[in-house]
């Protein structure tokens, strides 16, 4: 992909609105939390699926392939999966509910949804296998990973962030979304993993820092660079970004949202926008 | 085993370009023919079982038909859980073959006893657990698992594992495989490598009157089978042989359909009790421990009253 042009880059702002929208609305219907998390990764999904992946939620066997890793974010993927096409809203409506297959964490039998996620540090493995194995298929697909920053408190990653640098897998991408909270506080104090690229860098990854909230940003970095490294991409974020009294306070990590708060968490959006 | 299971992974690659073989650096001597003829598809993924469960997930969801080689503890325990979210969960074709099941591994010391892995890894819904009793039986559990698409566990020995005489390499899922036809008093039911002790106990009872049948259970589903039930209704007495703990493994199975069916087959089981650690030596110094050594088996039938049965007989 070039760089994005600003008609792309309108239709992932837009997108990301809705999602962000939507992250809300399913979250208030279904009672439950995880908002935090999923509010932090929505202009990464909106960049992602606004236009980057290529034939996202076909059965193409060059697809690009996504993994969320953290799969504790699937509500902005279900939304943005919506917003592409490949969900009704009856569907979307399910989230959580008795019978669903939108749980909290993503099931991968979702036209859309590859990998089924949610115990944290094991995505990229599955990421490295895939890049490895559509590479000795000589397809071009690229495969992206969308990490959180307290998931690279797992062994698993550094194993994988080996073996990635080692095999030259220049078609995978993983993005972390750095914001700096984790689930019984600050990741600063719970496992200070400071500096986060440099980290990769040491690994053997070509690591770059963004702002997380900016799809102009977002979209440059994930530029294939074909430099024959890894792809690292530490997206600077707020945990809870958009609603005012979640951003950066760990409760939001776990809590519902009461009616009143997501009226007042609406009306905030809408003020922005 | 392990070079039985290797020549026949080399054999059936030649024509199924989806085998790949992943090692978390083990199998030295082993693995390196099947490196030099497949190179594309081999990877050693250095010392990350976790890892290598992941990559071979990831493999599988491409179209390979991943094997993931290690030291059986390494192979199962150790990413027991990327094994579940992985293959399992996706039902993907990967087969975690576990090298050097039960004490093989003896004077490495405790770390190295895969002992829980037949229970561990039957609990998962899904995955096919399979020890096969020697190399010619490993040689047609490998074919057989490459005709269906589920995950399975193939749990072997390590080298030098006897052939066991009577099974000429024959295999049936979720069936036992007689091997030696006795009287309808007592069947010695084994999994794994302790068919040929089974064997041996079966001689030692000859001595006593008792002719025993023996039986090998390599495939371990997770629930007992018309195979098994109709096997086990025909016999008073059946002993299970297995080197692994009783929980989940070949006992827990026998154990449940009897129950279950409401038989009257009463079973003796044998298999390793007590704490994982204490002294450690060969293989058969270990079974001995553990009263899986063949005098023990015949033992523990002749202490159940099937010698009464005999002598009435």
């Amino acid at each position: 992909m070039l760089r994005p042009d600003p008609a792309t880059l309108r239709r992932m702002n837009d997108l990301a609105g809705k999602i962000r929208r939507g992250v809300l609305e399913q979250s208030r219907a279904a009672n439950v939390g995880h908002i935090g998390s999923s509010l932090s990764v929505v202009e990464i999904i909106a960049t992602l699926w606004g236009g980057l992946l290529r034939h996202a939620g076909t059965e193409q066997p060059n697809r690009d392939r996504f993994v969320l890793c953290k799969g504790h974010a699937a509500l902005a993927l279900y939304v943005a999966m919506h917003h592409a096409g490949l969900m009704d809203e009856a569907t979307l409506g399910t989230y959580c509910a008795d019978g669903t297959h939108l749980g909290v964490h993503p099931e991968a039998c979702l036209a859309g949804i590859d990998v089924a996620t949610g115990s944290l540090g094991q995505g990229l493995s599955v990421a490295c296998g895939l890049a490895h194995g559509l590479r000795l298929r000589q397809s071009p697909a690229r495969v992206f990973a969308l990490l959180s920053d307290a998931e690279c408190n797992e062994g698993q990653v550094w194993e994988a962030a080996q073996f990635a640098a080692h095999h030259q897998l220049s078609h995978l991408t993983a993005i972390i979304d750095a914001n700096g909270s984790q689930a019984l506080g600050p990741t600063r104090d719970v496992l200070n993993l400071a500096p986060m690229a440099a980290r990769w860098e040491a690994f053997g990854w070509d690591a770059v820092e963004v702002d997380g909230h900016d799809t102009a940003q977002l979209a440059e970095a994930l530029i294939p660079r074909g430099i024959g490294k890894p792809r690292l991409v530490v997206a600077r974020t707020l945990l809870g970004k958009g609603v005012g009294y979640m951003e950066n306070q760990v409760a939001w990590h776990y809590l519902p949202m009461s009616a009143v708060q997501f009226e007042q968490a609406m009306q905030g959006l809408e003020a922005v926008a | 085993m392990r070079n039985a299971l290797v020549e026949q992974l080399c054999l059936l690659a030649r024509d199924n370009a989806r085998i790949f073989l992943l090692t978390a650096d083990l199998g030295w001597s082993v693995v390196e023919a099947f490196a030099r003829e497949f190179p594309s598809r081999f990877l050693n993924v250095g010392v990350a079982e976790q890892n290598m469960a992941g990559i071979a997930t990831g493999l599988a969801m491409v179209g390979y038909r991943p094997f993931i080689y290690s030291i059986a503890n390494f192979a199962t325990l150790r990413c027991y859980e990327q094994i579940r979210n992985g293959p399992v969960l996706h039902r993907l074709p990967v087969c975690v073959v576990g090298i050097g099941g039960g004490y093989a591994y003896g004077p490495a010391g405790p770390t190295h006893h895969a002992v829980e892995d037949l229970g561990a890894l039957r609990a998962m819904p899904g995955m096919r657990v399979v020890a096969p009793a020697d190399p010619a039986q490993t040689q047609t559990v490998l074919s057989a698992t490459l005709c269906q698409e589920d995950p399975v566990y193939l749990r072997v020995g390590k080298g030098g594992n006897a052939t066991v005489p009577g099974l000429e390499g024959r295999f049936q899922w979720n069936a036992p495989t007689i091997i030696r036809r006795g009287g309808d008093e007592v069947l010695l039911l084994a999994t794994g490598a302790m068919a040929v002790e089974a064997c041996a106990a079966a001689d030692l009872l000859l001595t006593h009157g008792i002719t025993a049948s023996v039986g090998v259970m390599a495939h371990l589903p997770p629930d007992h089978t018309p195979e098994l039930v109709e096997c086990l209704s025909g016999f008073s007495t059946v002993l299970t042989a297995e080197e692994g703990t009783l929980t989940g493994g070949l006992s827990s199975l026998v154990g449940q359909a009897i129950a279950r069916e409401g038989l009257g087959c009463r079973l003796i089981a044998a298999g390793v009790s007590g704490r994982l650690a204490g002294p450690v030596g060969s293989r058969s110094y270990m079974l001995g421990r553990q009263g899986l050594d063949p005098a023990s088996l015949a033992t523990m039938v002749l202490a159940h009253g099937v010698q009464s049965l005999a002598r009435a007989a």
